[in-house]
């Protein structure tokens, strides 16, 4: 089958000299094998680093389903449906096409399984090819286990290629359905959790085992796939109105989005356990910093890559001066005397930080602050300043949160929910209030042209400090919650990677809009985990980085504007698009225009 | 005393010298040109008057006030404003927003008043809305209306020139450089813009200094005409004398071989 589909495309591509006419037909000669190596070295790396192995035990639907295998198998399906997607051959050729290309993608892991089978050394340089990664991709079995899943891979491609084929309503029916499964079965915690007063919901969708039952698997996805096609479905008309080019609209649909998250995130803490709660408070800590950062970054346009020495500063100053055992001088305020010093010890840590740096620009602004949150880290970790910090040792009992009598610290993560998440909504009020203010446009300006700013009379200079030092404020917050919250600072809390994950958090979510950043911090914190909190999908542990590698990777390319971007950033990064709209919208008054000129002349 | 005086003023790149000792002086409500060829300095004189450029020697005096040496937003701030002969806008802020940043030196709250929504905030940033669609007005309907909160970049080059005179214009200045205002503008567009340019003068009382190539632009408008060749002040004058002075001639067009001086 291939070889006539190749020979009928090669001969297309060679023979026609007019590249309009080669453009159509050039790329399914190329992509059979191209998409199917892809997603056949996908399937073999994912099993090769042991991750399709570590979430073999995180089960989707029980028993016959679990999350190792379909992240091993899901690439099978993928290049099935790319390959006929992107073929314009007649639906059967286009159907067997896909199945060629799971069957080549399948080879790929078959032979990975043959290749560790026979030579057992490997693994002495690859720990994770295991015999346990050989059962796992041979399904279990002993003889035939490479053949079985190389027609599993077969059967996906070609079910790709149908999948293809079929409506656009159909196959996004299909996909929402398959995702509510997936999302469902990965959230377990959150369901049951959520639902302790109301147990016969997850009783009924999970196995005590864990996963979905089969039965509610298809229920569900007969349920979510049939919402989808009925003609009433919301999604899209929100994000539609959020992107809205009417302001009203706009600011209307934010409005009610925030009430429905008001009212959640004051029923959620109440009904979620404690290790959710936890889960939240480090969602809303990571987002406080991000919200920080995109005031930096987002409005002001200033790459700056050591955003956690601020957070170690706010940290640092509360616990010196609210721990019995601080090092060097213990005044032991409670942790909302001690709040205005943390306040004004960002100002000057900002201050300190920004004055140097402000006159770089891009690339060395970003490496300078990088520098720079470095050198707070091991200062802080110094044996010169142990006696004030106490280095390694870090600081230790640092009391909680006071509040109406009662402490408020890890033992008690409801209320540390409350107080995260009004901070983050003070963060929330700062940053929507200013941006839209004059020091917010001096911002703007100075991230579309700094030269030009400067030259119209916005001193820029003091413009860039207030970014670094409003940044620094909300970042002092974050860690004068977080000393509070875990108790003890060390050092090793406030390394690069705190920095680089707060930068991901902004750019995944959208720069410069709010939502946006608070999505990012959802996704990233709260699904994957921070640097070193644990996230729903705890199983993800040492590949967290690995995902976040990707997932950035696959923004940039797909959508750099990020999730939920700022009107600006979306219009700066789709100018073209932008134009063709304006250009329609006003087709008419454009027009009109040399008329004009033609009569004032 | 005049409103912008420039004594001896030099400006060198490594060995190229951009401005050589350059006398200046403009009056309050002149309209000056300045032309040459290219590369003869010019827009580096734009630029160290704006302070782009600290300048090696020389002094710049504003209004009775030394301003060498100040940094480009307190210049913009003394009342010089600028506009850029590459065009520069801030592309992706809508017009409106563009021209509410040239607000920005005569406004005053900060990050606090923005955070309580003070009344005198709530009234500042009226009042830099309403300056705005003032001086947008200055442009008759052309980019007023829908054109408001129309990103930069979907303005057509014409258009884009005339919301940098207004950003310049909000900075309300008592002396304004545009460099190059009508270069890629089509005749009747240079024709309108020669117009405005007399308005800035006769309506907003803005004196204008202006570096341009369209010697009909120049002619109609120039009160007086100061030509650099090399960074030197070759000429000055009104138009008529300058267009008819031999030096002028010869830096345009070269020297002939069979006009060869001693």
């Amino acid at each position: 089958m291939t070889e006539t589909r190749e020979g009928e495309v090669r001969g297309t591509t060679t023979d026609t000299g007019v590249p309009g006419d080669a453009i159509p037909a050039a790329p399914s000669r190329f992509f059979v094998p191209r998409y199917a190596f892809i997603s056949g070295g996908t399937m073999a790396f994912v099993a090769a680093i042991g991750l399709a192995t570590a979430f073999n035990r995180r089960l989707i639907i029980n028993p016959i389903l679990s999350l190792g295998y379909l992240i091993l198998v899901a690439p099978a399906f993928v290049a099935g449906y790319l390959t006929a997607r992107r073929s314009t051959a007649s639906a059967a050729a286009r159907v067997a096409a896909a199945a060629v290309a799971g069957f080549v993608a399948g080879l790929i892991p078959a032979a990975l399984a043959l290749l560790v089978d026979n030579v057992p050394a490997l693994r002495q340089t690859f720990p994770n090819m295991s015999p346990e990664m050989v059962q796992f991709l041979r399904f279990g079995q002993e003889t035939g286990g490479e053949l079985l899943l190389i027609g599993i891979a077969t059967a996906l491609g070609a079910l790709g290629g149908v999948v293809s084929i079929l409506p656009t309503q159909v196959q996004k029916a299909l996909a929402v359905g398959t995702e509510s499964v997936v999302l469902l079965a990965i959230f377990q915690q959150v369901v049951v959790d959520a639902f302790r007063w109301f147990r016969t919901l997850p009783n009924f969708l999970y196995e005590p085992a864990g996963g979905l039952s089969i039965v509610s698997a298809v229920v569900v996805f007969v349920v979510t796939a049939g919402l989808t096609l009925s003609p009433r479905t919301n999604l899209p008309s929100i994000r539609s109105r959020l992107t809205s080019p009417d302001r009203s609209v706009r600011t209307r649909t934010s409005i009610t989005i925030a009430v429905v998250v008001a009212v959640l995130l004051i029923g959620l803490p109440q009904l979620m356990g404690g290790i959710l709660n936890e889960l939240l408070t480090n969602v809303g800590l990571f987002l406080l910093m991000a919200l920080g950062l995109n005031i930096v970054v987002g409005l002001a346009g200033l790459l700056d890559l050591g955003y956690v020495a601020f957070f170690a500063v706010g940290a640092y100053t509360m616990a010196l001066l609210t721990s019995p055992i601080s090092p060097a001088f213990t005044p032991m305020l409670t942790w909302w005397q001690a709040f205005p010093f943390v306040i004004i010890a960002s100002i000057i840590a900002g201050i300190m930080v920004g004055t140097p740096v402000i006159r770089m620009r891009g690339d060395y602004l970003a490496i300078v602050t990088l520098g720079f949150g470095e050198i707070v880290r091991f200062v802080l970790l110094s044996d010169w300043m142990a006696p004030f910090f106490g280095g390694a040792q870090g600081i230790r009992n640092v009391p909680g949160i006071p509040v109406f009598g009662t402490e408020v610290n890890a033992t008690s993560p409801q209320l540390m929910v409350y107080l995260v998440i009004i901070f983050v909504l003070l963060a929330a009020y700062v940053t929507w209030r200013v941006q839209d203010s004059r020091l917010g446009r001096a911002w703007a300006a100075i991230r579309e042209d700094e030269d030009v700013a400067e030259a119209i009379g916005v001193d820029t200079v003091k413009a860039k400090l207030m970014a670094f030092v409003t940044g620094a404020v909300l970042a002092g917050w974050g860690g004068a919650l977080f000393a509070a919250k875990v108790g003890s600072v060390f050092t090793n809390s406030f390394e690069i990677i705190v920095s680089i994950v707060i930068l991901v958090i902004v750019i995944v979510g959208g720069m410069g809009n709010i939502v946006g950043v608070a999505a990012g911090a959802v996704v990233l914190i709260g699904v994957l985990g921070g640097p070193q909190q644990p996230g729903l999908l705890q199983e993800f542990g040492e590949y967290k980085l690995l995902i976040y590698g990707a997932l950035l990777v696959f923004m940039m390319l797909n959508r750099p504007e990020g999730l939920i971007p700022s009107a600006r950033r979306a219009r700066e990064l789709h100018q073209e698009e932008f134009l063709q709209d304006a250009w329609l919208d006003k087709a008419g008054e454009v027009s009109d225009e040399p008329a004009k000129t033609g009569a004032e002349a | 005393m005049p409103m912008l005086e420039t004594r001896g003023l030099t400006k060198t790149f490594g060995g190229v010298k951009a401005l050589q000792s350059v006398d200046f002086s403009i009056d309050q409500g002149e309209i000056v040109s300045v032309i040459g060829p290219n590369g003869a300095g010019k827009t580096s004189f734009f630029n160290v008057i704006s302070g782009f450029f600290k300048p090696d020697e020389g002094h710049i005096i504003f209004q009775g006030e030394h301003i060498a040496g100040l940094t480009p937003s307190q210049i913009t701030t003394a009342g010089i404003a600028r506009t850029f002969q590459n065009v520069r806008l801030f592309a992706n802020l809508t017009v409106l927003e563009n021209v509410m940043v040239g607000q920005h030196c005569r406004t005053h709250r900060g990050i606090f008043g923005a955070i309580f929504q003070t009344a005198a905030f709530k009234r500042e940033e009226r009042e830099i809305e309403e300056k705005a669609k003032e001086v947008l007005s200055f442009f008759g309907s052309r980019l007023v209306g829908y054109r408001f909160d129309q990103p930069a970049f979907v303005l057509s080059y014409a258009n884009r020139r005339r919301l940098e005179i207004a950003r310049a214009m909000a900075t309300e200045p008592a002396l304004m450089l545009l460099d190059e205002p009508t270069a890629g503008m089509n005749p009747r567009e240079s024709v309108e813009l020669t117009g405005l340019i007399g308005k800035l003068r006769d309506e907003l009382g803005i004196t204008v200094v202006m570096i341009e190539h369209d010697m009909r632009v120049v002619g109609e408008v120039s009160d007086r005409v100061v030509v650099l060749d090399h960074g030197v002040k070759i000429a000055e004058g009104s138009y008529d004398e300058v267009s008819a002075n031999e030096d002028v001639i010869e830096a345009y067009l070269g020297r002939p071989a069979d006009m060869e001086r001693a």
